[in-house]
């Protein structure tokens, strides 16, 4: 996978994450071409697009959209599969997972894709090991409650598509 | 889980990145981010030292504001300081930043890498992770210069936890991926394979990342992970759907890693050893099995994980191409989903088809899918999947099914999405030439698509059918009549007047004897069309016109009235007006069997290679391999005898058949084409001969701004500023014509040495590949001086003008005195300075004749320019220059001291330059000696 971007319905980018070195303007320029080619997908199109010489693998949650970057010999089911547990670990982890968590706790939902995705590659596909691995993490911190709502991406994991 | 924020909420972020989501504007969160910048840049500045939860906060704010967007060029110290840090959440958002924001700042780098070092040893496995974590995300090439020793132990060492060898997997391979020379695996090699045999699933999942990365690079070394990957993969297909506990995904065993698996089988060739064989087959066909089961559940997770291992099982049979019995279960396979309801899955089986097609075994079973992929071209409401279905069209066009597939294609053109349009004009003029049997369906088929898709005809397509036609007699009296025809409609596209203009000039004589079509009929259809048309086809036209009064003596005095009026003979374009005065002079001078000889029929061209074929394989995507197999399929059959230009060449164009080309005597030098009407002549001697131009390079020695080069096209002005060891030059690029620049393209390239030490060369805002006529385009290039250099980079520029493709190498002027910070002293000091360079090789000498004036203000400009310190008073000789300077270098700084001694009588110079480093001093002189 060459990177990986979460973004609004209204195309403000909420994660972003590369796995080859490109500049920032590179980075921004992609994003932005991409932001505009995905939201302009009608819901029943299909996953996948040709771009650039990249295949673009995307899918919506609720009001988020995760679109990963793939080359040539890359599989797309496998990678829409990727998307779907990266949700069902934040969903986990934050308990119905909402995009508002994902902006007010950026931080921990790079730290939950660094456990589970490393340098592009699946690292750890069990859901149980990479939970564990964070909340060791957590239980060398403080805890403090704040809460937050918004509309939860969870909802279309119980409706599939 | 509770529903609440974890970890130990930084309450101060949580309110900023609140505040900035209720700022109303862009405007009012640029003011609140800056307020925060600054409040940011006061505490880090500030007399206390701040606790590490503030340095947290802070850093973890900056980052959020680099993630908006904005531009941070502070905190980095702060984000290593929390490295070291004892707690974890401190260090974790240390890593965060430095992973996100990395800097070049070779001073950090080494602080950063001092705190991976330090983590990696601490045998606490959360702090290895996060060290491995950033190494990985950051992946730089100090980072595999540091750590690329030290990782493969740590992934094979028995004691590490399984999470660090997971980590440490990955790590190695991000590496491996930017620097593949400093990852040895070597004595590790057998060590690594046999992590694929490891308890637990998620080292493998991991490492078979990296096996499968090396392997494609040394295959031989890592073949022994076949056997292991085979054994691995058959415990998994064969477990029921629960043995695998957390690593089942939605009833599917372990989706992942059996993917991973599939696809480091397609890095190796059919296992030799037979069992091995036996068990992959066995596998394979349990896959396949599988599709068929009912669905262990309907959630769409389940079917992609399934369906993921089945299409890499797919692609892994393919690769193969040696299993018929599996190609043909593995079309079936695909066939079934041409018609399954999820969109994803249509558009997967057309694009694995695809391949299929090209395989001996499984062509014809392809084949039998045709009407449902035709449907698909026409119903399918997503254009990237009907690409697909084309794509797949191409594919399994044979000449059975190739009248059929080319008559959907131009169908679906009439409706196509313009994204597409080009690319599938171009697959309908390779397959309609490959298949055609009988050419009068070929030339029906090109003038069907310029009908159809004239603006998207390409220059090669309608040159192809003129080469085809003027090839094979048997079609020219057809493609004759059929263009007349066409040309009868009223409004028809300009590439249809062309192809017929052509064509009736050189074969109307064999459609004449019909009354409907005689002579003047003809010539006057095509003037009726000549005041529509651009100016390369009006003179296309013309030539036309002269080949009629060859062909018919009695259209002679109504072209030769055309000839003569003003708008032909007074056209201001130069190109129609030389024609137009040329033809008719040659029309009333030459004898007809003079004329009869310079307008003789075109020759056959000679057989090259197909331009159009040329210009698709320039195209990316699934169509390349059809078309590497379509050449294949061409040369065994060979039934065209059709030639082309060579595809793609800067002189294609002039070996095209360009109507005035063959006015013999008309015009020496190279032909003149229809589409670029007056550039021909000129273009190639501009630029024709090879090698670099440095006539520029020495005039910016002592000056930094200029024009660098300039001939009748192009102009290119130069502005730069230096300091330090920093340059940025800004490169103008004018267009001198009225034409415009295509495909304009420039590289900066560091020859030799000075590539990979001396000067680091970074080019950024990629220029617009075109430049309109009259007008500039600005690039700017950023220079940084490592070590000192002698060579200068290289400027190749490449454009085309009028179809001719222009190639320009010049050398930038970058000399070493540009890093030159000028050096104050005083005649003591000086002196004192030259002494101590006294070693013979610290200085270089040179004697030369005076070039120019021998005058002192121009000399010292010039000193000046040169960078350094021009001192007065210094030398006891007053005629005597002396100057002193310290070039700036990342590596390291050379001081420098110049004597210039003038000789007005004997029009001499006497040049000294000392400098610590002999190299500078040789440089300096061999630039200096070239400038008075």
């Amino acid at each position: 996978m060459q990177f990986m971007l979460l973004f609004s319905r209204q195309g403000k980018l909420r994660l972003q994450k590369w796995y080859v070195p490109l500049s920032d303007k590179e980075k921004k320029k992609i994003t932005r071409e991409l932001v505009q080619t995905v939201l302009a997908r009608k819901p029943k199109m299909c996953s996948f697009l040709e771009w650039r010489d990249l295949k673009i693998v995307y899918k919506r949650y609720a009001s988020l959209y995760f679109c990963c970057a793939i080359e040539d010999q890359d599989n797309e089911l496998i990678t829409l599969e990727i998307i779907h547990r990266y949700v069902e670990l934040l969903d986990k982890y934050f308990g119905s997972v909402c995009e508002l968590d994902i902006i007010f706790n950026f931080e921990k939902a790079y730290f939950i894709l660094d456990e589970f995705l490393l340098g592009g590659e699946a690292q750890e596909t069990s859901k149980k090991n990479v939970l564990k691995a964070i909340e060791q993490a957590d239980l060398l911190q403080e805890v403090s409650t704040q809460s937050v709502t918004s509309e939860h991406l969870c909802k279309c994991i119980a409706t599939p598509q | 889980m509770p529903a609440v924020s974890k970890g130990d909420g930084m309450r101060g972020l949580a309110v900023f990145i609140s505040d900035i989501r209720n700022c109303k504007s862009k405007e009012a969160e640029i003011k609140r981010i800056n307020k925060e910048l600054a409040n940011i840049r006061s505490k880090f500045k500030g007399d206390k030292a701040l606790d590490g939860y503030s340095k947290k906060k802070y850093v973890c704010k900056l980052l959020f504001i680099f993630l908006l967007g904005h531009d941070i060029d502070f905190g980095h110290m702060e984000a290593v300081n929390l490295l070291s840090s004892n707690k974890y959440t401190e260090k974790q958002i240390g890593y965060l930043f430095i992973s996100v924001l990395v800097n070049s700042n070779s001073e950090l780098i080494r602080l950063i890498n001092n705190a991976i070092k330090n983590d990696l040893s601490s045998r606490n496995p959360t702090f290895m992770c996060l060290a491995l974590h950033c190494i990985a995300n950051v992946g730089s090439r100090e980072m595999a210069e540091a750590f690329a020793g030290e990782i493969p132990r740590i992934l094979v060492a028995g004691d590490t936890m399984d999470s660090v060898k997971q980590s440490a997997a990955l790590c190695l391979l991000r590496l491996y991926k930017t620097s593949p020379d400093l990852v040895l695996m070597g004595e590790w090699t057998s060590r690594v394979v046999h992590l694929l045999n490891d308890q637990h699933m998620g080292v493998v999942t991991a490492a078979i990342s990296l096996i499968t990365c090396l392997s494609q690079k040394n295959p031989d070394e890592f073949k022994t992970c076949v056997s292991l990957a085979v054994s691995r993969l058959s415990r998994i297909v064969s477990s029921a759907s629960t043995d695998l506990q957390d690593y089942t995904y939605y009833f599917v065993p372990a989706p992942w890693l059996s993917c991973k698996l599939l696809r480091l089988l397609q890095c190796y060739p059919p296992p030799e050893d037979g069992a091995v064989k036996g068990r992959l087959v066995e596998c394979l066909e349990t896959i396949l099995n599988k599709a068929q089961e009912p669905p262990k559940s309907k959630k769409v997770q389940h079917s992609n994980a399934k369906n993921a291992i089945l299409f890499e099982a797919i692609s892994l049979i393919i690769h193969y191409d040696s299993e018929p019995n599996l190609l043909v279960r593995a079309c079936n396979q695909l066939g079934q989903f041409l018609q399954h309801r999820e969109t994803n899955l249509r558009y997967l089986a057309l694009e694995s088809m695809c391949t299929l097609a090209s395989s001996e075994f499984s062509h014809e079973a392809v084949k039998t899918h045709i009407e449902t992929v035709i449907n698909a071209l026409k119903t399918e409401r997503d254009v990237s999947v009907r690409q697909r279905a084309a794509d797949l069209l191409y594919a399994m066009c044979d000449r059975s099914n190739a009248k059929q597939i080319v008559a959907e294609m131009l169908s679906y053109l009439e409706t196509a999405d313009y994204s597409i349009r080009e690319e599938m004009v171009l697959k309908v003029a390779i397959l309609a030439e490959k298949y055609a049997v009988d050419y009068s369906w070929y030339v029906d088929t090109i003038l069907n698509l310029i009908r159809i898709a004239g603006d998207y005809v390409s220059e090669e397509v309608w040159y192809r059918v003129i080469q085809i036609v003027i090839n094979r007699d048997d079609v020219q009296g057809y493609a004759a009549k059929t263009v007349f025809e066409a040309l009868q409609a009223p409004a028809c596209h300009e590439n249809m007047v062309k192809v017929g203009g052509y064509i009736l000039g050189e074969f109307g004589n064999l459609i004449a004897g019909d009354p409907r079509s005689s002579p003047l009929v003809q010539f006057n259809l095509l003037h009726s069309k000549f005041h529509l048309c651009s100016v390369p086809t009006r003179a296309l036209l013309l030539s036309a016109y002269i080949k009629f009064i060859n062909l018919f003596p009695e259209t002679k005095s109504t072209i030769q009235e055309v000839l003569r009026s003003d708008s032909q003979i007074r056209n201001s374009d130069v190109e129609l007006q030389q024609r137009a005065v040329e033809y008719l002079k040659l029309s009333s001078i030459a004898s007809t069997d003079v004329l009869a000889t310079v307008l003789e029929e075109m020759p056959p061209f000679p057989e090259r290679e197909s331009s159009i074929l040329a210009k698709l394989k320039k195209k990316k995507g699934p169509g390349a391999v059809s078309v590497n197999e379509l050449e294949e399929g061409k040369r065994e059959g060979g039934e065209l005898n059709g030639g082309g230009e060579r595809g793609g060449d800067s002189s294609a164009i002039a070996s095209t058949p360009s109507p005035s080309a063959d006015l013999l005597g008309l015009r020496a030098g190279p032909p003149v084409t229809a589409a670029a009407p007056s550039a021909g002549s000129l273009l190639v001697d501009v630029f024709s001969e090879a090698g670099v131009n440095d006539d520029g390079f020495l005039r910016f020695v002592c000056k930094n701004n200029g024009v660098l080069f300039e001939n009748q096209l192009l102009q290119i002005g130069i502005k730069s500023e230096y300091r330090q060891n920093l340059g940025r030059m800004y490169l103008f690029y004018g267009n001198k014509t009225s034409v415009q620049f295509v495909t304009f393209t420039t590289t900066v390239t560091c020859p030799g040495e000075l590539q990979s030490h001396i000067l680091h060369i970074h080019t950024w805002n990629s220029l617009e590949p075109l430049i309109e006529g009259g007008a500039q385009v600005q690039q700017v290039i950023n220079i940084e001086c490592l070590t000192d250099f002698s060579d200068a980079p290289l400027l190749n520029i490449k454009f085309r003008y009028g179809g001719a493709l222009q190639n320009l190498t010049l050398k930038l002027p970058v000399t070493i005195n540009k890093f030159f910070q000028p050096t104050e002293m005083a005649s003591h000091d000086f002196f004192q300075r030259w002494k101590q360079l006294s070693l013979p090789q610290q200085e270089a000498q040179k004697i030369f004749k005076a070039n120019h004036a021998m005058d002192t203000e121009v000399l010292k400009a010039k000193l000046l320019g040169l960078g350094m310190a021009l001192l007065e008073n210094v030398d006891p000789n007053p005629e005597n220059f002396v100057c002193a300077g310290v070039i700036q270098t990342k590596a390291q700084q050379v001081g420098s001291l110049l004597r210039l001694e003038p000789n007005a009588q004997a029009q001499m110079y006497r040049l000294t330059v000392r400098s610590s480093k002999d190299t500078v001093s040789k440089r300096l002189c061999e630039l200096l000696a070239e400038q008075f």
